[in-house]
């Protein structure tokens, strides 16, 4: 038995290794940019030094070790690589819409190295993204931190393996819709939302308790009881409640916020960021105080009831009532663009610009829990940056360069036709999507059968 | 330091009408029409080149006068020193006005039932009050082209101004019959018919858009030679289109559908304006030897096929425009029109030049729909609509401080703006008082 243990734990051993030595680290200099580093101001005309993926030096005048390319930036900035808190791109799917909770579901099992959209994302210098289960459960699945290593036909690599675990929630219409609308059970409405969420934190805190008698148990002389059924859902509701998993919660509405700021209080749930939340700005000060802040988009509004009485200015009043903010896509077009949502900022209501840059960098790196690795120019950190023509929060803003652990994945000057790295057989006849954006907005993917029934030819939402 | 500071002061400036509003219960404030002097502005009149230290004189919905050294005349004097003034923008097609919340069935009116309903009218379902309007037109975006769709001829476009209490006062003067032109793509990734049934639904349309005109074409000429005719309210509206009365407003996308469009327009003999377009750049040099103007976007978008370069939707109107084509853009949206003016950066920034994307917002519309002695840019005997911004309006960082809409005045406020006005320092704050 033992010999199988250790086998088995070599097997492990060698996959993990396997997998980490294909991630390529890079060494590069990047001379004379204006260095936009978000946590220690800007640096004018200043070179940053990057060896096996990590920035070593910051400064005036440095040299290339040999071997190592210089990339001359005058006159373009450099920021952080961005960090998109709210995607789906890279994923094959993205619901598992069967039951109110699904917290078993792992969306690391359906990540797609190859999808486009990871390039495209890159060439809005987008290094680091939030894989994220949809929003047709009130418990979703655990979600997936993505790297950008375009070029691998192995998920393992695109997948940041060094992020801690977070895990989808969804208030108000989608889970109403789907589970109390469409199939006729708990939660039909935002009371039902929080019954499920309390009723599976309990039910998870017996789970533990019947854990913890049995490990008790198993060490007394002659004890024969049974080990409880093992159960993943419960496991992972229990290991949110242990604090090992950040949540991030899909929500709008300021009364469904405040809600589940109640209940992870009375559950002494620390880890919790809100997505979307559309009404934040009503509850900023609560939103600041007892969770990780808010990832918002800049603008949407009005597609939906819940998002009817939204206001462009949520970032900007969430920011000044000291909650932390992030700024998010949703969606594999806006991805492309994060530096300029951020910039909306300045328009609805006057952030500064490192506090717009912040809203897509280190703000969202801390509501991933990675804010030591990434989010920021700093000596210590992986070498996520990106170069731009112009500065990134002007509207004409071009990014030319995007690296990732000091490796180029994009480069304006070496993008071509056609970059994807492998052609499904069925797309030999490559289909045009007409109208993509409104199908890049997939937090409600894989459920459409429930809108079509409620909502049939009008249906055009789905976040 | 410097910029934060501006920024601040800025926003402080274009909210300090609305602050000073919301300090007396109850009062309103409305647009209001009147004499303006816009004083010492850096004017960008679009047409006449950028004129610095000039002024511009409103009066009776009009722009009198663009000049240096204008007296007040009575008017209300606006100091617009290290302002400037650009003309109002245009969206070339958006559904504006005809959709309040767009998964709330009930609040959306820009589609009927049917496949052939040209004489659907967009203007007698916009909705003045929509709160989209309001959050529209403080970005600069003063006039819109509202568009029907759905079948293959939903309805009737119209262009309106963002002010206004009925659909008349708001009516910008031109209106096109809107056509969905037959389409070989697909129309998402959860449309999963397959490539023949694509194809033969493509084919099935074209045949019925022809057996269709075949009919109007027959009305219009009976109708000419005295006959009484039954009532046919969309032979009727189809035959404005043929006699040249009404322009057709076609969307097409697929490079193949632009094509097929272009074929199928020769010979008719009618005004036409292409819209949508989204692979025009494949095609570029075909649709500008057709001379048939285009007004195209989302430019913040996705690519149609998965080989096409990133920046592809944000270098296309670039394209067009290099190849001779007469470009306007659009959002196609309905509560996001407010970002068709960084719609255009893009495009700008991608190919098309600051200069004529400016164009493609403001003149070219104008010009495509017809309108251009009354919109488009700023000069004396045209329509007062214009906006004054601290600096580039393309850029977000810059403020628009007023906006002026047929001569009003608007009131630089939305539901957006009231809601940052409550909820900045929340009263009470996380404490019960």
């Amino acid at each position: 038995m033992k010999k199988h243990i250790y086998l088995i734990a070599a097997f492990l051993g060698l996959g993990v290794g396997i997998s980490q030595a294909q991630v390529q680290k890079g060494s590069v200099l990047i001379k004379n940019a204006t260095v936009l580093t978000v946590t220690k101001g800007n640096l004018e005309s200043s070179d940053v030094l990057v060896q096996n993926g990590i920035i070593i030096q910051l400064g005036k005048n440095l040299t290339a070790p040999a071997g190592v390319n210089t990339i001359d930036a005058s006159g373009k900035y450099l920021m952080p690589g961005i960090i998109d808190a709210h995607s789906h791109v890279g994923l094959d799917v993205v619901n598992e819409g069967s039951a109110p909770i699904t917290s078993e579901i792992r969306m690391k099992d359906v990540v797609n190295p190859t999808e486009i959209g990871i390039y495209r994302a890159l060439a809005g210098g987008v290094t680091v993204s939030h894989a994220m289960h949809g929003s047709a459960n009130v418990v979703g699945g655990q979600n997936a931190t993505l790297k950008h290593r375009w070029g691998s036909m192995d998920p393992a690599d695109v997948i940041m393996q060094d992020a801690p675990r977070t895990i989808k929630f969804a208030l108000g219409e989608n889970p109403t819709r789907v589970h109390g609308r469409g199939n006729g059970i708990q939660p039909r409405s935002r009371m039902g939302v929080e019954a499920v969420i309390r009723n599976g934190f309990n039910e998870a805190i017996q789970y533990k308790k019947g854990w913890e008698a049995y490990q008790l148990a198993k060490n007394q002389k002659g004890n024969t009881t049974p080990p409880p059924a093992y159960n993943e859902r419960l496991q992972t509701l229990a290991d949110i409640l242990d604090g090992k998993i950040i949540i991030h919660c899909h929500s709008y509405r300021a009364d469904e916020i405040y809600m589940l700021i109640n209940v992870i209080k009375d559950f002494n749930i620390k880890k919790v960021v809100f997505q979307h939340t559309n009404e934040g700005f009503k509850v900023a000060p609560e939103i600041a105080e007892y969770t990780m802040g808010a990832s918002v988009f800049a603008d949407w509004w009005a597609y939906k009831m819940e998002v009817y009485y939204s206001t462009a200015f949520n970032a900007a009043i969430l920011q000044k009532n000291g909650a932390l903010t992030s700024i998010n896509s949703d969606s594999a077009e806006l991805i492309r663009h994060l530096y300029h949502e951020a910039a909306k900022t300045q328009r609805y209501g006057g952030l500064t610009d490192e506090e717009a840059l912040a809203m897509i960098t280190i703000n969202p790196a801390k509501q991933l829990g990675i804010e030591d690795k990434v989010g920021s120019i700093e000596v210590g950190k992986q070498a996520d940056l990106v170069i731009f023509e112009g500065h990134p929060l002007s509207s004409y803003a071009v990014p030319q360069m995007t690296f990732v652990d000091g490796v180029k994945y994009f480069d304006i000057k070496k993008d071509n036709n056609d970059q994807r790295q492998w052609v499904a057989a069925t797309e030999m006849v490559e289909p045009i999507f007409l109208r993509a954006n409104e199908e890049a907005h997939r937090c409600m993917q894989d459920v459409d059968a429930y809108f079509e029934a409620f909502q049939g030819a009008f249906l055009k939402e789905k976040h | 330091m410097n910029r934060m500071y501006k920024t601040f002061c800025a926003l402080l400036l274009a909210l300090l009408p609305v602050v000073a509003m919301a300090q007396i219960d109850g009062e309103f404030v409305k647009p209001r029409n009147g004499k303006f002097l816009l004083k010492n502005a850096t004017v960008v009149t679009v047409t006449k080149g950028t004129l610095a230290n000039t002024s511009v004189f409103l009066e009776n919905g009009k722009i009198s006068k663009v000049g240096t050294n204008l007296s007040s005349d009575g008017a209300e004097v606006i100091d617009c020193t290290g302002l400037f003034i650009y003309p109002g923008i245009i969206d070339g097609g958006t559904r504006l006005g005809l959709v309040e919340v767009s998964s709330v069935p009930e609040t959306v009116d820009y589609a009927d039932v049917g496949n052939v309903t040209p004489n659907m009218q967009a203007l007698t379902t916009v909705n003045p009050n929509s709160e989209a309007i309001g959050v529209t037109r403080v970005s600069g975006v003063t006039t819109v082209l509202t568009v029907p769709s759905g079948g293959l001829f939903p309805g009737t476009a119209a262009l309106i101004n963002l002010n206004g209490y009925t659909p008349d006062q708001m009516y910008g003067g031109f209106k096109a019959v809107a056509m969905i032109f037959p389409s070989s793509g697909r129309r998402g990734r959860f449309d999963r018919r397959s490539d023949e049934d694509v194809k033969k639904d493509g084919e099935k349309a074209l045949k019925e858009a022809n057996d269709i005109w075949e009919n109007a074409k027959s009305y219009l000429e009976l109708k000419k030679s005295g006959a009484t005719l039954a009532y046919f309210p969309e032979m009727e509206q189809l035959s404005k289109v043929i006699s040249g009365e009404l322009p057709l407003l076609i969307e097409v996308n697929a490079a193949s559908d632009i094509q097929q469009a272009i074929k199928w327009v020769e010979g008719k003999n009618i005004k036409v304006i292409f819209t949508g377009v989204a692979e025009g750049w494949r095609v570029a040099d075909e649709i500008a030897k057709a001379k048939i103007p285009v007004v195209t976007g989302p430019v913040q978008e996705l690519p149609t096929r998965s080989s096409d370069r990133y920046d592809a939707p944000y270098a296309n109107a670039g394209l067009l425009a290099k190849a001779g084509v007469k470009v306007a853009l659009r959002t196609d949206d309905e509560e996001n029109v407010r970002n068709l003016p960084f719609h255009a950066a893009f495009a700008a920034a991608y190919g098309l030049g600051k200069e004529e994307a400016l164009k493609a917002v403001t003149i070219n519309p104008a010009e495509i729909f017809g309108v251009a002695d009354q919109y488009g840019s700023v000069e004396a005997g045209k329509r007062a609509n214009l906006i004054v911004s601290t600096g580039d309006p393309f850029e977000t960082r810059s403020q628009i401080m007023h906006v002026f809409i047929d001569g009003y005045r608007i009131p630089m406020s939305n539901r957006h703006i009231r809601l940052y006005q409550e909820f900045l320092e929340r009263s009470p704050g996380l404490k019960a008082n």
